[in-house]
């Protein structure tokens, strides 16, 4: 035990451990915080969808010989994300399905591009690492570190301030907009940032874990609670916890840090349905 | 001057007509029963008053001080997820949401209001438990606790006794009607034709495509060609 921790401190002198732990700490509470509704607006797997966007953009990108990438990318990413998520509950097309569709269309739009005008060599690398991000969360940088520090906060904030709007908005669409609330721009803010928080991230910690932070939480804490409020802060609580531990293991073990994020926030998952089985079991 | 009117309207969805030229009006303190068979534009009436619609041609008035932030809804189906982890607290509580323009946080008097249409309704017991876990009665009256938070002037009710046994939906309509005389107009969207003549002070039927009569219920029952649409039910009620 003494070993560990001695190890672990050893480990921390490291700016690169550090960092990692920060943005990572952050990176959990924002996607956990966001979430909750996520899930239940159907949007899942918007992380994943939006990778397969940068994917194609990213191609798209190399195929017309862009010096940097991101300039493409990013933009396209973020514009798809608001169009995906602003519609809210009255769209044609559902949450699940405008994902698939667009996750998809990409994919093979991205692929074709590739094949057609490749012309980059580390093309493959960089298809790997919008994809799963790698190793990019140990190689992050000081301003990296800021930039999502700054970036949570803003999240929070905006959170906290908005949170009553959200539930409204998010429970029942029909009703706010009926009662003269104005639905349609809160769920064009709401994208807004769910937009940036999951493009910025993605680049940070790669697509997988965010797909991962957004769902897992959210459905662990929906287990055991019932109320709108206690899901999002147990959520939050939950996944901090479980990306703080999940990168010291990773230090201490020595295996990838966003799969062991993942594993833990899987551990997490079933533990809270347990939980959520014993509670309902003592209240009978 | 009426709190609500609609003047000519034609009502459609992507230029599918479903209504056209109706006009009628509510004024305060009104109980206007809207009567008709499925299918003949009552919900599609409603949600166009509510702006969730647009008309396709015609206008609809708001007057007599009424805002649009002043209306309390209750939708004929709630689409509310299975997964949604609500309680009825929260769900009560974000009927308040339109009086709060920027403020962040609920008020102390918005709070008090909830729990006092909570009580109203008979609901404060429940206030804790989980919204999706409640039955269709215990869930209409929370969602019509909702409404009258978002309220004190104007509730539009898309049947409000959908659903509920005899003797809940009785009390729904009794507790509705109470409601409406402490002045709060009520125009409600109902199949149940004995309970409309009950308690409406008004009656709007719609069949057809269009408006067959609009006017007060002693009208309703007088003119022959009004109660036609609903023999049976309106000789049955005379009875
Ligand atoms: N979203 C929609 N898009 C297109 N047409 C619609 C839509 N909703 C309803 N309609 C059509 O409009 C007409 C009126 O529907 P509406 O829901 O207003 O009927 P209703 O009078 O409320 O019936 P019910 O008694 O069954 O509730 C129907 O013919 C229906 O097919
Ligand atoms: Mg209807």
């Amino acid at each position: 035990m003494v070993e560990i921790i001695e190890k672990l401190l050893l480990y921390c002198q490291f700016p690169f451990v550090r960092y990692a732990l920060a943005v990572g700490v952050l990176i959990a509470l924002c996607s956990s915080l966001l979430g909750v509704t996520l899930v239940l607006k159907r949007f899942s797997f918007i992380g994943d969808g939006l990778s397969h966007v940068a994917f194609g953009a990213m191609a798209v990108a190399t195929a017309m010989g862009l010096a940097n990438n991101l300039v493409l990318v990013l933009p396209v990413t973020i514009i798809s994300a608001i169009l995906l998520l602003s519609p809210g509950q009255n769209s044609k097309v559902k949450g699940d399905a405008s994902v698939a569709m667009v996750s998809v269309g990409t994919l093979a739009i991205g692929y074709l591009v590739m094949n057609l005008f490749s012309k980059s060599s580390n093309l493959s690398g960089d298809v790997c690492s919008t994809l799963f991000g790698s190793t990019k969360i140990l190689t992050l940088t000081q301003d990296e570190v800021m930039l999502s520090s700054i970036l949570s906060v803003l999240v929070l904030a905006v959170f906290v301030f908005f949170y009553n709007k959200i539930f409204a908005v998010t429970f029942d669409e029909d009703f706010s907009t009926a009662t003269g609330v104005n639905a349609k721009a809160y769920n064009l803010v709401f994208a807004g940032i769910i937009a940036v928080v999951i493009v910025l991230a993605m680049n940070l910690v790669g697509a997988l874990l965010i797909s991962a932070l957004v769902v897992f939480p959210a459905l662990s804490a929906m287990r055991v609670f019932k109320s709108f409020l206690a899901v999002s802060i147990c959520s939050v609580v939950l996944s901090v916890f479980c990306a703080l531990f999940g990168i010291m293991v990773s230090i201490v073990a020595g295996t990838p840090v966003g799969s062991t994020i993942v594993a833990m926030d899987i551990l997490g998952y079933f533990a809270f349905c347990i939980l959520g089985f014993l509670t309902r079991r003592s209240k009978v | 001057m009426p709190q609500l009117e609609c003047q000519d309207i034609v009502l459609g969805y992507e230029g599918n007509v479903v209504i056209t030229d109706l006009s009628f009006s509510a004024s305060e303190g009104d109980y206007l029963c809207i009567l008709g068979e499925n299918g003949s534009g009552k919900s599609t009436l409603m949600k166009t008053i509510l702006m969730l619609n647009t008309p396709v041609s015609g206008q609809i008035i708001l007057g007599d001080g009424l805002k649009a932030n002043e209306i309390g809804y209750l939708p004929q189906q709630n689409i509310v997820q299975k997964d949604f982890p609500a309680s009825v607290r929260e769900v009560v509580r974000s009927g308040c949401l339109n009086r709060c323009g920027w403020r962040p946080f609920y008020n102390k008097t918005e709070k008090q209001m909830a729990e006092d249409n909570m009580d109203r309704l008979g609901i404060s017991s429940l206030a804790k438990r989980c919204y999706r876990e409640l039955s269709g009665g215990q869930q209409q009256r929370v969602l019509l606790a909702r409404a009258l938070c978002a309220t004190q002037k104007i509730l539009l009710l898309d049947e409000p006794a959908a659903g509920l046994d005899p003797s809940a939906s009785l009390s729904m309509y009794s507790l509705i009607s109470s409601l409406n005389s402490e002045g709060i107009t009520v125009i409600m969207i109902s199949h149940d034709i004995a309970a409309a003549l009950e308690y409406a002070s008004h009656i709007l039927h719609l069949g057809g495509g269009s408006c067959l009569f609009f006017g007060s219920k002693e009208d309703y029952l007088k003119n022959r060609s009004g109660s036609m649409f609903a023999k049976p039910e309106v000789d049955k009620w005379l009875k």
